[in-house]
């Protein structure tokens, strides 16, 4: 389980991230975070794992707050969390396996990992990984050599590998083209079901957030204007989440995916 | 070629430009003034420069068999101090890029020593190291081991400054300590460049060998000056001839190489 308690975040220079959230999202959970950029749902996101600090508040995980945490306590909570990016954040001149078994480092010592003594265990973790994402006859190619799907798949095979009980995705589709998007998301999902993992999505497709989500939660001026199941969350709502009327571009089978 | 109505015009060059111009050639015409380069010396000289080409034929190629051991010394020179260099040079690199060592505390001390190491010229390391240790092969390998180290540091903090900030954030993300994100997210990324770095290193440094010699640090530079200073033309020519091979062997060698691992 994941607790806001009264998080706000304050940039430097005065601009507002975040404005006093409370917010608990329950395990198992496949939570999409919509809002227009600069919104605040990458704050939102990524203040979970602390790769943003707040200015006020607290965020507990499981009980535990991670805004307290410092040094190893804070890796271990870390490692627990699964980060998907929207640029994929793979090293791309390593294998595809030696990216995945980067999820592992948080859990051996440093001279361990560094002579790259990972356990069979580990082996076998990344590579039922790669499975479940179906890029196992990939795991000795360069990440270099995959197109962007296949990257992507690759970095969720990272966060499974980790063994997360938790998986952030910052906009893990947005350069993505349509087919790719929903394997993905389809991915993701799956995931989601099968092994309990609470997913936390941002996205700025409607039709997406719709489709996929349990709950959604629209994000505006760093500020929850709509937390609600997905069949709640109609086109009204996403206007006013957006402040605008919903356009073409912002729905995944619209005309202009391209555009993104 | 002038574009049709309507289109925006290439706008003249402003005065800025032409003031650096001009301050560019003041500078040059200074230069020339204050070290009294002048072209009828040069000319003048052109005889005095065939008659020493002249000397150098035929060479003397026995000599070969004299400087053979020397030449030897001066590569192992090079070896030994590109390796050191460069084994001394990655981690003050990580401890001076910016993207690695957030903190200045680290980085502005790292950095001074870098830009220290980089202004001492590299035959003055070896006149140094020549008082030091003796004249000989050593003070040239120390003197080539300092100069490798704040060439190459230099390099490598620059192109670890430019890499992708992505992986080193996805090692954040899965809870690395300090070491281990370096080593999984920094590392990877420029390890082929940096390897590329130390062969470009080595080459310098074999040049940089051979005239080492001259200030007592070992290798073919002493021979070289020997024989100058004997007026052994025929001798020196052959010295220049073979060093002039290694180092177009060695560069082969190495752009393939390099060639390769980009």
């Amino acid at each position: 389980m994941i607790e806001f308690k009264q998080v706000s975040k304050v940039y430097p220079g005065g601009t507002v991230g975040l404005n006093n959230i409370d917010l608990k999202i329950e395990a198992g959970e496949f939570v999409v975070i919509v809002g227009l950029s600069g919104a605040g749902k990458s704050t939102l996101l990524r203040s979970i794992n602390r790769l943003h600090e707040i200015t006020s508040g607290d965020i507990r995980i499981d009980g535990k707050s991670i805004t307290s945490a410092e040094g190893r306590q804070l890796r271990v909570m870390r490692r627990g969390i699964g980060m998907i990016f929207q640029s994929f954040n793979l090293v791309k001149r390593s294998s595809v396996v030696r990216n995945v078994l980067a999820g592992r480092v948080g859990y051996h010592s440093t001279l361990r990992t560094m002579l790259g003594l990972f356990p069979k265990q580990d082996m076998e973790l990344a590579f039922s990984a790669l499975q479940r994402v179906n890029m196992l006859e990939k795991a000795y190619q360069r990440a270099d050599q995959l197109s962007g799907g296949q990257q992507q798949r690759v970095s969720i095979a990272r966060a499974l590998a980790q063994e997360a009980k938790i998986i952030l995705a910052d906009e893990p589709v947005a350069s993505l083209d349509p087919l790719t998007t929903r394997q993905v998301m389809d991915d993701l999902r799956r995931i989601n079901r099968e092994m309990g993992i609470t997913t936390i999505v941002n996205l700025h497709f409607v039709d997406l957030a719709r489709e996929y989500a349990t709950r959604i939660i629209g994000v505006r001026a760093g500020e929850i204007v709509f937390d609600g199941p997905a069949t709640e969350a109609t086109d009204e709502v996403f206007s006013a989440i957006y402040g605008r009327p919903v356009s073409e571009d912002e729905r995944l089978g619209g005309r202009n995916v391209e555009a993104i | 070629m002038k574009p049709s109505e309507g289109y925006p015009v290439k706008p003249s060059p402003s005065l800025k430009k032409w003031m650096t111009l001009a301050l560019l050639l003041a500078l040059l015409w200074l230069s020339v003034r204050e070290t009294e380069a002048s072209l009828s010396e040069l000319i003048g000289g052109i005889p005095e420069m065939g008659k020493f080409i002249a000397k150098m034929f035929p060479p003397d190629w026995k000599y070969l068999r004299v400087v053979l051991k020397p030449m030897i010394e001066t590569i192992q020179m090079a070896i030994l101090g590109t390796t050191f260099g460069a084994i001394f040079a990655l981690p003050i690199s990580f401890l001076a890029a910016s993207n690695v060592t957030k903190g200045w505390a680290l980085r502005t001390p790292a950095r001074f020593i870098l830009n220290l190491s980089r202004t001492i010229p590299d035959l003055l390391f070896a006149a140094l190291f020549a008082t030091v240790f003796g004249y000989g092969p050593l003070a040239g390998m120390l003197a080539l081991s300092f100069f490798s180290f704040g060439i190459l540091s230099k390099w490598a903090y620059e192109a670890i400054e430019t890499i992708d900030n992505g992986p080193m954030e996805a090692m954040t993300a899965v809870g690395a300590n300090k070491l281990q994100w370096i080593y999984f997210g920094v590392i990877p990324q420029v390890l082929a460049q940096f390897v590329g770095f130390v062969m470009y290193m080595f080459e310098i440094n074999i040049r940089a060998a051979a005239i080492l010699g001259i200030v007592g640090a070992g290798g073919i530079g002493i021979y070289l000056n020997r024989t100058l200073g004997m007026f052994r033309y025929d001798q020196t020519v052959v010295i220049i001839l073979f060093t002039l091979v290694i180092v177009l062997a060695i560069d082969a060698v190495s752009s393939r190489i390099r060639g390769k691992l980009i």
